[in-house]
């Protein structure tokens, strides 16, 4: 039992740390790889999930990531950024001190807030559902400090991976739910690049601090 | 009794003088590394030694603006770098002195020394070592948090801050996967690297160059003074060095009861590991290249982050019944 916990704990370490990456990184390309590798260490816990509590649907979510999260979503986005033309740079509301800073705060939320929900030692269960709350915790901060379309997509993703981590822990979530909550995420990337060209072709930048300038009254 | 008080007064002496005696052999170690990875013939193995005395020997000048400051400095940063690098347990877990070596206490040595040449830095009052001192000091008021949050991980693992009851706690503690020591690891060794002004942070082979941290301070010392920091920076990094390997990878080590031949292996242990240690050092600062000083904070920050998702780690997986 107890190298079954240490690898889950592990792996679910790893990605929180890859949540972190995902805020310091400062080139998009770079955020991309992490995105990737974060999406990787997803698809290895959920098998070890499967393999250790002996849940065989359980491989076929860890398929479902490692192909659509791991390798297509991030290939597709790497085209998308390098067709843009910006895979240099990333532009952000605050620092990355800063953000790194809430990062640790709002993990810190996380975890208390679970540990206030226990009452008393933590299952190892609940353990895991801490970490992922903190991913997509995360996830949403990254949404808030990042201005770049593609980035704030990467956020989103990063969030659905903390959601995948958090539903592997719980028990008797029906694979149906799984797999469409796999193949809307895959879905919302085409809304979002069709939106992300749309709105280069309007503005000649994807900078979304561009939207701000839109409103009605402009004739 | 006293047989017995003679020998562990004895083994602490050789700690102490060995760490003195190894330093620039390591710094050598690191440069010849470079040198041959570089395809460079490079200065043998025991230039450190040579530099020191050649240094020793000559006469040092001090400029007519330094007060007394600059000229005690030199004495106290070798005293204080020597006494913290004596304590870290070496080959041996039981010595004489290790109720001293407290990691919070080894952490107040260093800072002191720190302190002491960023005054000196600025004593003499040249722009250069101004420039130095302040860099010096945005670099430390990150270093320093990350370290003692590393620390505090380490002592919620083990029960103890004491680095001797540390590195016992990992020789018996069976191999596990622990992500909180993963991550105070690599937070420990972008501590080191930024406290040992090594590549990313500051380069060690520069003497003009504006971004230059560690060599601007000590731009206006020069032979004995200068000798004496040297030497200290040697220490600094053989402490590093064995606080990883104590920390870290103690197998080896010799625990409290081992009698001479104990002795002799962790030694030779620890003596292997150091240098391997160097060796890596080498390595790592050839394959990268130094960043610029306004990125500093974000690198550095690293081991704050991660040295504080450690302790939440420990804190979290503590909690966890079997």
């Amino acid at each position: 039992m107890n190298e079954v916990y240490d690898i889950s704990h592990l792996l679910a370490g790893v990605m929180l740390v890859t949540s972190f990456a995902l805020l310091y990184q400062e080139r998009i390309a770079s955020v991309l790889n992490a995105f990737a590798a974060q999406s990787i260490t997803l698809a290895l816990a959920v098998a070890w999930a499967a393999w250790s509590q002996d849940r065989p649907d359980l491989f076929i979510t860890a398929l479902i990531a490692l192909t659509l999260k791991g390798i297509i979503i991030p290939v597709a986005l790497h085209r998308t950024v390098t067709r843009l033309g910006i895979h240099r740079e990333v532009e952000k509301v605050v620092g990355v001190g800063i953000a790194l800073m809430v990062g640790l705060a709002l993990t810190g939320l996380a975890q208390a807030l679970l540990m206030k929900v226990a009452h008393g030692p933590l299952s190892y269960a609940s353990e895991q559902l801490a970490l992922a709350l903190a991913i997509i915790l995360l996830g949403f901060l990254m949404m808030i400090v990042r201005r770049n379309a593609v980035t704030q997509v990467v956020g989103f993703m990063s969030m659905e991976n903390g959601l995948i981590l958090a539903a592997t822990g719980a028990r008797g979530m029906p694979l149906v739910v799984e797999v469409s909550v796999a193949f809307s995420v895959l879905i919302a990337l085409f809304v979002f690049a069709v939106f992300v060209f749309r709105i280069r072709e309007r503005f000649d930048t994807i900078d979304i601090e561009a939207l701000d300038r839109m409103r009605g009254d402009r004739r | 009794m006293t047989a017995e008080f003679v020998i562990q007064l004895l083994a602490q002496g050789t700690q102490m003088f060995m760490v003195l005696l190894v330093a620039p052999l390591a710094v050598g170690v690191v440069r010849r590394v470079k040198a041959l990875l570089m395809r460079r013939q490079g200065a043998p193995l025991l230039q450190g030694y040579r530099d020191l005395s050649k240094l020793l020997h000559k006469e040092s000048v001090v400029a007519d603006s330094a007060s007394w400051l600059f000229r005690a400095a030199p004495s106290l940063i070798f005293a204080l770098t020597w006494v913290a690098a004596a304590l870290v347990p070496s080959f041996a877990s039981g010595l004489m002195f290790n109720w001293a070596a407290d990691v919070v206490a080894l952490v107040a040595l260093l800072g002191a020394a720190r302190a002491l040449l960023a005054l000196a830095g600025m004593d003499v009052g040249t722009s250069f070592g101004g420039l130095g001192s302040s860099r010096e000091m945005m670099i430390a008021t990150l270093a320093e948090p990350a370290m003692m949050l590393i620390v505090l991980t380490l002592a919620l693992a083990a029960g103890t801050t004491r680095l001797a009851g540390v590195a016992d706690f990992f020789i018996a503690e069976p191999l596990a996967v622990r992500v909180s020591l993963a991550l105070s690891l690599i937070a420990l060794i972008i501590v080191a690297l930024a406290e040992n002004a090594r590549i990313p942070v500051d380069n060690p082979t520069t003497h003009l160059e504006l971004t230059m941290v560690h060599e601007a301070m000590i731009l206006e010392y020069s032979g004995r003074h200068l000798a004496l920091i040297e030497a200290a920076s040697y220490l600094k990094l053989v402490l590093y060095l064995s606080l990883l390997i104590c920390l870290f990878a103690p197998f080896g080590m010799a625990p409290a009861t081992a009698g001479l031949g104990g002795w002799a292996i962790g030694l030779v242990a620890w003596v292997a590991k150091l240098l391997f240690g160097a060796a890596l050092l080498g390595v790592w600062e050839v394959s990268i290249a130094k960043m610029r000083v306004f990125r500093l904070p974000n690198f550095v920050g690293v081991a704050f982050v991660f040295g504080f998702l450690a302790i939440l780690l420990a804190f979290l997986s503590r909690g966890v019944v079997e």
